[in-house]
């Protein structure tokens, strides 16, 4: 720490430059070289003042903060203001900006950066035109009503969605678990919903622990405006990228001899981006781990109903309801952008069994509450179960296609992917078409896989992975036909490298 | 607070959520006993909710003409096309209908690209995201006094930021003065506090009265002077009497400077004056390129359905209906208000002059038992338990003067207004009578 501060006041430009300047940053290149090789935690994020960087965008930090204009926003608005050179985003713009169309725009990017499922939204288009006729505004008499749709209303959900996402949880976990609306914060996308559980679980300058790699939305999710700092924890190739508990206490105890108070373990569950789930006994070590150490364990279930392959998903509720832990530190994350392909219409869960956490993130959940004609929709949705237990049971099918047809496309150009159950993505091992074996190399393939074959995946630095030349590879936004396409670019990358 | 077991956040665990104050516990009361002319006569009859309900009647015309749209919202074609939109732009149909109706409000005075629109889930999102973008934690933003309740919780609460207040008071109607932001600012340096920005609404709540044209000249050129920012919340823009009696920021602003263009943001949502507060449609509208762009990104964590935006797109879009719509709504707004100062004034009750807004701000000092804020809170649970009527104590919207209290009318219908004017002078007549007893 002590060595950064100085470093600090030269990037502020608030004096200190002989002092602060010389010895510091020689320690200070020192210490990245040294720290490089393994990649802990990233040095930027002692730096609240600036936005979450990659390592290797370290110009970024000499750069001058606050507004070219006259008038000044604030460290966070100014940080936040500067292009983001992330590639997560980067690439997600540049496809945006010219996307892919097998008729209209052959040569445009293909999207493998953004995990979204339309696989199956003409299922739930079919059944809408089929059930739903008639405007939502009509009350118990049948007279048409705005009343019910217009006026406020409980800021953190109607409890009618509550009780139909409640539902429809029970019913992506199989039934394994029984899920209570009483415990359900609903907000407006799961973007709001965990950074909204951080701002209660954590002060600013506290910490989570979290498994990488990670999904990199996390960065800006809960870092941003909580101040709270993101510990990536690494896995490892060898045993499939699973959670080590070994890695976590490690991690935990580093923290401590830096004074930083760690709040809570975050994981994703299925993972994103490898696609794996934390199997039983996992769970139990992560709940005795949280426990020994009076911390939170946040779980992102998201993608739970969008799983395939032979291993069975089990949430963290379902391992509660078995066993006697401190449910009061566990809360997990859902949404229905993923599992019910509806993004836009932004609908998050915190899901909690700490009344307290209840009390605070329901009161938080007016700053990103969900509108209601759309509550109303998914109520009306969500509440045929024969529907929904069919939707799934197809979703999931296409999506084991799907999964298979393109891991399978990788595997004839020499690209082996981890072991996955889940999610709507692939976790590549390119690492053997890299020239260097490090984030700089790795970053040149990405763009030329963005660039020259036009194709947006997400580099693993991206997600903190420390093990160069991953890539997560997303596959539902694409069509069967769309994928020997997809390989044949891959393909002339690869074969010149 | 959990008393052992897993900590949680000061957030979580502090009263900075503002809800103990008696804005909301009179809401609680009301919740818990609401008036019904069938079912309740007796019950509490809310008045200090500030919902524009009296125009239901023509939004439910509308979708009687135009069930698809309502429907869910979206063509057969394109309900993929929706589901998926995650734009943090907005739906470009939307955001244009609504530059064309914050047009159409201003009596085309103004002109506004959708490009500098942000959307937010409400314009609660949108106060909060200016906080955070304007200014730090431990920075101050000055705020004219009587103000809206909810600014203590939506500004500071997560963000960290302080309110300096700039008070105001009835010698010269409430209007802001340059001596009172002067006095404000100064009050800030003393205690070591950077101001950032001044936050005007306007048409003011609780006051019920629209900013004239040469304050607000004073006021961009106080904030040019002192190098900070202005947020203009122009919620209440459309429930403006007349029209001609409003002038937006975006006016003032048409005819200055970059610099000092800059500098300005105006905050705007559907929820007062269409009515549709349960849709959660805020947004930011801001002169400042960096502001916009930053807005954007941090509205990942309050966009609005795509949904909801088609749906809202059509309406807004629909000329005749939004001209038709704007004048019948301010024409009933006027009538109840009017209705409710005569009948206020029957009960020997005097309100402050207003022209805009849900709500009027009327004065019940005489009322007192002393004049201070005790005496206030006082009397308005006497108002809440007895009266049964919820209004909102001018305390809570830390107006310095006691004995000031915001009544809204917008949200019930007109017989049950006529049963809480009732209720009011039975009231005042009592107290009258009691006060006459115990002065013997």
């Amino acid at each position: 720490m002590r060595v950064i501060v100085p470093l600090q006041a030269v990037v502020q430009g608030r004096g200190g430059l002989v002092l602060g300047s010389l010895i510091p940053c020689a320690l200070f290149y020192f210490l990245q070289l040294y720290i490089r090789r393994d990649r802990p935690s990233s040095s930027a994020s002692n730096l609240p003042e600036l936005a979450p960087m990659p390592r290797s965008l370290s110009r970024s930090l000499l750069s001058p903060r606050g507004s070219s204009g006259p008038v000044r926003l604030s460290s966070r608005g100014a940080s936040v203001a500067r292009d983001d050179d992330n590639p997560y985003y980067v690439g997600l713009k540049r496809c945006a900006e010219d996307p892919y169309h097998h008729s209209s725009n052959p040569n445009g990017f293909m999207q493998l950066g953004l995990a979204e499922n339309w696989l199956s939204l003409d299922m739930i288009r079919d059944w809408l035109v089929g059930n739903v006729k008639e405007p939502l505004l009509l009350d118990e008499e049948g007279e048409l009503s705005i009343h019910g749709l217009a006026t406020y209303q409980p800021y953190d959900g109607l409890m009618d969605l509550k009780m139909a996402v409640a539902e429809f949880m029970g019913q992506v976990m199989q039934g394994s678990v029984s899920f209570h609306p009483s415990q359900i914060v609903l907000t407006a996308g799961a973007t709001p919903a965990v950074e909204t559980l951080s701002f209660c679980l954590a002060d600013p300058g506290n910490a989570f622990l979290v498994p990488s790699p990670y999904y990199p939305g996390w960065d800006r999710d809960i870092k941003w405006r909580t101040g709270i700092e993101l510990i990536p924890v690494p896995c490892r190739s060898t045993d499939n990228f699973s959670i080590s508990i070994a890695a976590l206490e490690l991690a935990y105890n580093q923290a401590k001899k830096r004074g930083v108070k760690v709040c809570a373990v975050l994981v994703s569950n299925p993972s994103n981006p490898v696609g794996n789930l934390i199997d039983r006994e996992t769970l139990y070590d992560l709940l005795d781990f949280v426990m020994e150490k009076n911390i939170h364990l946040i779980s992102d279930e998201v993608f739970a109903g969008s799983t395939y392959g032979n291993d069975r998903f089990v949430s963290v509720a379902e391992v509660l309801d078995s066993e006697n832990f401190d449910r009061r530190r566990v809360h997990i994350i859902y949404g229905l952008s993923k599992d019910l392909c509806v993004p836009g219409f932004r609908v998050g869960v915190i899901y909690s069994y700490n009344e307290n956490v209840l009390a605070a993130a329901s009161k938080l959940a007016r700053f990103s509450s969900i509108s209601t004609p759309t509550q109303c929709l998914l109520i009306s949705i969500l509440s045929n179960t024969k529907f929904i237990t069919e939707y799934l049971k197809v979703n999931k099918e296409q999506l084991c296609d799907m999964h298979a047809l393109f891991v399978d496309g990788l595997k004839q150009l020499g690209i082996n992917c981890a072991s996955s159950s889940g999610g709507f993505y692939c976790w590549a091992d390119m690492s053997m078409f890299i020239q260097s074996y490090n984030e700089k190399g790795e970053l040149k393939l990405w763009d030329k896989l963005l660039n020259e074959a036009k194709i947006n995946v997400t580099p693993g630095s991206s997600c903190h992975c420390i093990e160069p030349g991953w890539f997560r590879c997303c596959f539902t936004t694409l069509t069967k036909q769309d994928i020997p396409i997809v390989m044949e670019r891959i393909h002339r990358i690869t074969e010149s490298n | 607070m959990a008393k052992k077991g897993v900590p949680l956040s000061e957030m979580a665990t502090s009263d900075t959520h503002g809800e103990d104050s008696p804005y909301f516990v009179g809401w609680k009361v009301y919740d818990e006993d609401p008036y019904d002319a069938a079912s309740n006569p007796s019950g509490v009859i809310q008045m200090g909710l500030a919902e524009n309900q009296v125009s239901f009647d023509l939004l439910e015309d509308y979708l009687e003409q135009h069930p698809q749209e309502f429907g869910w919202g979206c063509g057969v074609s394109s309900f993929r096309e929706n589901a998926l939109f995650q734009d943090y732009h907005g739906l470009k149909t939307f955001t244009r209908a609504v530059a064309l109706f914050m047009e159409q409000i201003r009596g085309g005075r103004t002109q506004f690209d959708p490009q500098h629109i942000v959307l937010t889930a409400g314009a609660t999102a949108a106060n909060e995201l200016l906080s955070f973008i304007l200014a730090d934690p431990g920075d101050g933003l000055l705020i004219p006094t009587p103000y809206y309740p909810g600014f203590d919780r939506d500004l500071r609460w997560r963000t960290g930021v302080n309110i300096i207040p700039v008070h105001c008071n009835s010698s010269n109607g409430f209007r802001i003065t340059l001596r009172a932001l002067e006095d404000a600012c100064a009050g800030a340096e003393s205690i070591k506090v950077r101001v950032k920005g001044l936050l005007l609404t306007n048409p003011s709540n609780p006051l019920g009265t629209a900013i004239t044209r040469p304050v607000l000249e004073e006021i961009l050129d106080f904030v040019a002077q002192k190098d900070i920012h202005l947020i203009s919340d122009e919620i209440y823009s459309g429930s403006v009497f007349s029209s001609d009696e409003f002038v937006s920021m975006a006016e003032i602003v048409g005819a200055r400077g970059h610099e000092e263009r800059e500098r300005v943001h105006i905050v705007y949502s559907l929820s007062k004056d269409l009515g549709l507060p349960g849709y959660r449609v805020g947004m930011i509208y801001s002169y400042n390129n960096e502001v916009v762009t930053t807005a954007r990104r941090m509205s990942s964590f309050t966009l609005v359905s795509s949904q909801t935006q088609k749906m809202l797109a059509s309406l807004l879009s629909d000329k005749e209906f939004t001209e038709n719509y704007l004048r019948t709504n301010r024409e009933r707004l006027k009538k109840r208000y009017e209705f409710v100062v005569e009948g206020l004034s029957n009960a020997g009750i005097r309100c402050l002059q207003g022209n805009a807004g849900l709500f009027c701000w009327m004065n019940l000092g005489e009322l007192l038992e002393e004049p201070t804020v005790e005496g206030e809170l006082s009397l308005w649970n006497l108002i809440l338990h007895e009266a049964k009527l919820n209004i909102s104590p001018g305390s809570s919207c830390h107006c310095l003067e006691a004995g000031w209290f915001r009544v809204c009318f917008a949200n019930m219908s007109q017989q049950t207004l006529e049963v809480a004017l009732m209720r009011m002078k039975d009231f005042t007549e009592k107290m009258k009578a009691k006060q006459m007893i115990s002065s013997l």
